[in-house]
């Protein structure tokens, strides 16, 4: 690890729980590196919050006021967090499970009242904890415990989902393009409201075995080769760019956060104005 | 607040109380019969500089404010019947993280969606146990409007002295009975905060404990402590531990954490007791209406007693065993439920004298006539 990570990192900790090949430790340090390099953040003011999952274990190695809480309900807990003390800030990590499954309510709301959170969502296509069943976010067709004869379900397209809830800033990145990865944590903590960052990231053990993707290095070269950027795709257009994911800032817009409103009514109040 | 006398329902006093504990963050779900307590405190909150968030849904509710006691606001919600099952697994979570926070339940009629605006006391084991595990708990009953005020700021208190989620137990008839209260002077009112570290961050390890005592110091968010609060089995870093010692050190302390402070916790009132040979117990709207049979009962020249515990959790068990090894022969547990807390009092009883319950369970209240038949030997219930 780089050295001047370090001391976000809780050292002892380490070396993780993930399995041989998992992205997870890749995406964690990005998080850990758009931190570093957002100089504005009081490092004893910055809240992760995490659910329940594979991703969610992040919390526990990371050096802030951590909370790993119940599964689904990540954004929920940091929605009191941030609500009670609008100068922390908040991230929440999450997996596609936890924050579309189980947690879809929580996710869209949060996005719906664009609160500041930011959101990084760890996309590893399946449950990895419990040992690969099929998740909102595994492909239809393909192969899970659960869907032992192809999975008949459709998928979310997360960011989509983010900017149809609210959301005012959306990204995508692979644990393959990791400096796109920074450069979108760092802009979603930059903006002020929900942010939400999809990170794409291998789980070779719980789901690419069963669909013969090959080990973590082979699924970081299709993370690669399955990917592009949205400057590019807006060039090449749809047709050339079907079956693609579509990587890189998704969607920047100014709209007022949810505590900003809330604070204006409290001094109004206080001051014993009427609306 | 006005200080002067006004007639309020039960549900206000509980929001006003709430104000006048230092509760600063609210959080919930609209569901009758408590609705008011949000509706009032969305009101009341902005104004006293507290914050007021209607969540998506009833598990976010309960899930905010942990969050919220987390930053360390004193922090409250309120719900019914099916709302508090949604909560259930999060009232585990600030049990074993041992988050302060106050759930008010004000109770209709269940099972499932059942009567909402219909009266009941069914959820005085679902208050106990309701979520998975062993988790210790501590849950306050009123009988009348003021009792909802006081109560809330003794739930509010115990939940920050013993680092606990503490259920306030309404029933649909003490949530919107109205009552005359006067709301006591600020100066008149005991306030208790978390004892918070004063250890320097590096030091502090947020679930370590001084000797002879169960109660860990709170270091808040955003203080430079760094604490990782986690809802496994944990140590006193609060980092998760796999270790089967670790696993009953934990459980045995949280398990007996309110084992020394049992004078502070139980509240309880006794009318009649001291030569009753008969007793009714009796809890929420249901000890008025025993108040009421027995002050009948003994202008009749009969030796009936009430016994009202205002804590049912933990349940004044020594006092009530107490009371059967006095004149006491006979003990008549009434609620408005099939016999949830009769199940306990008649396991502290049953060796000493008769027990006989007196339970109803129609969305109508128990009446003083009907606990007089039954004292009398009726059998109308």
């Amino acid at each position: 690890m780089k050295k001047e990570l370090r001391h976000l990192f809780r050292m002892d900790k380490l070396p993780h729980i993930w399995c041989p090949g998992c992205g997870n430790g890749i995406v964690l340090r990005t998080i850990a590196q758009a931190i570093h390099e957002s100089p504005q953040l009081d490092l004893d003011k910055v809240v992760v919050v995490s659910g329940i999952g594979c991703s969610s274990r992040s919390t526990g190695y990371l050096n802030f006021d951590t909370v790993h809480t119940t599964h689904g309900r990540a954004l929920a807990f940091a929605t009191g967090i941030k609500v009670a003390d609008p100068d922390l800030h908040v991230f929440v990590i999450t997996g596609d499970g936890d924050a579309t499954a189980i947690g879809g309510n929580h996710f869209i709301h949060a996005a719906r009242r664009n609160i500041d959170i930011n959101v990084i969502l760890y996309n590893n296509n399946i449950f990895g904890m419990t040992g690969g069943q099929y998740s909102p976010m595994t492909p239809q067709g393909e192969l899970a415990t659960t869907s032992p004869f192809g999975n008949v379900e459709n998928n979310f397209d997360i960011p989509k989902l983010a900017i149809g809830a609210g959301a005012t800033y959306v990204g995508r990145g692979t644990s393959y393009h990791d400096k796109l990865l920074v450069s979108l944590i760092k802009d979603g903590i930059k903006n002020r409201g929900f942010s939400l960052i999809e990170a794409i990231t291998a789980c070779p053990v719980s789901y690419g075995r069963k669909n013969k993707y090959g080990d973590g290095a082979d699924m970081i070269v299709q993370q690669k080769e399955n990917s592009i950027n949205v400057k590019a795709a807006e060039k090449l257009g749809p047709e050339k760019t079907a079956g693609k994911t579509i990587i890189g800032e998704l969607y920047n817009e100014s709209r007022p956060e949810y505590n900003d409103l809330y604070n204006a009514i409290i001094t109004k109040m206080q001051k014993g104005e009427t609306c | 607040m006005e200080n002067k006398p006004r007639l309020i329902q039960g549900n206000r006093a509980v929001a006003e109380g709430a104000i006048a504990a230092g509760v600063d963050f609210f959080a919930g779900y609209p569901i009758t019969p408590s609705t008011e307590v949000a509706e009032i405190l969305a009101d009341m909150l902005p104004k006293n500089g507290g914050r007021f968030i209607q969540m998506e849904d009833e598990i976010a509710g309960m899930a905010a404010i942990i969050g919220a006691a987390l930053t360390g606001k004193k922090a409250f919600t309120a719900s019914s019947g099916p709302g508090i099952s949604l909560k259930q697994e999060n009232v585990g979570y600030a049990a074993i993280t041992e988050t302060p926070c106050v759930i008010v339940n004000v109770q209709r009629l269940g099972p499932s969606t059942g009567g909402p605006t219909l009266p009941s006391q069914g959820d005085v084991m679902q208050a106990r146990w309701g979520s998975h595990g062993d988790s210790p708990i501590i849950a306050l009953c009123p009988i009348s409007v003021p009792e909802c005020f006081h109560l809330t700021i003794k739930a509010v208190n115990f939940s920050e002295k013993y680092r606990t989620p503490v259920y306030l137990m309404l029933d649909e008839v003490v949530g919107h009975m109205r009552e005359r209260i006067e709301i006591p002077d600020k100066s008149e009112i005991e306030i208790v905060d978390r004892k918070r570290t004063t250890k320097k961050p590096g030091e502090f390890k947020p679930y370590e404990v001084a000797p002879g005592s169960k109660i860990p110091d709170f270091g808040d968010f955003g203080m430079g402590y760094k604490n990782h609060v986690t809802g496994l089995i944990h140590d006193e870093t609060g980092f998760p531990s796999n270790s089967t010692d670790q696993v009953k050190k934990l459980l045995d302390r949280i398990m007996t954490k309110f084992d020394d402070h049992l004078d502070d916790i139980l509240i309880y009132e006794e009318i009649g007791i001291e030569d009753a040979e008969t007793v009714i117990i009796a809890y929420g709207s249901v000890a008025r209406s025993a108040i009421s049979a027995v002050r009948k009962l003994r202008e009749a020249g009969e030796k009936v007693g009430v016994f009202i515990p205002k804590t049912l959790w933990p349940f004044p068990e020594k006092r009530l065993r107490e009371i059967t090894q006095g004149p006491c022969k006979r003990i008549i547990s009434s609620e408005m439920n099939y016999g949830q807390l009769s199940y306990e009092i008649e396991r502290i009883v049953c060796k000493n004298v008769e027990f006989e319950t007196a339970l109803k369970e129609n969305g109508l209240i128990i009446t003083p006539d009907e606990l007089i038949e039954k004292v009398k030997g009726g059998s109308v219930l």
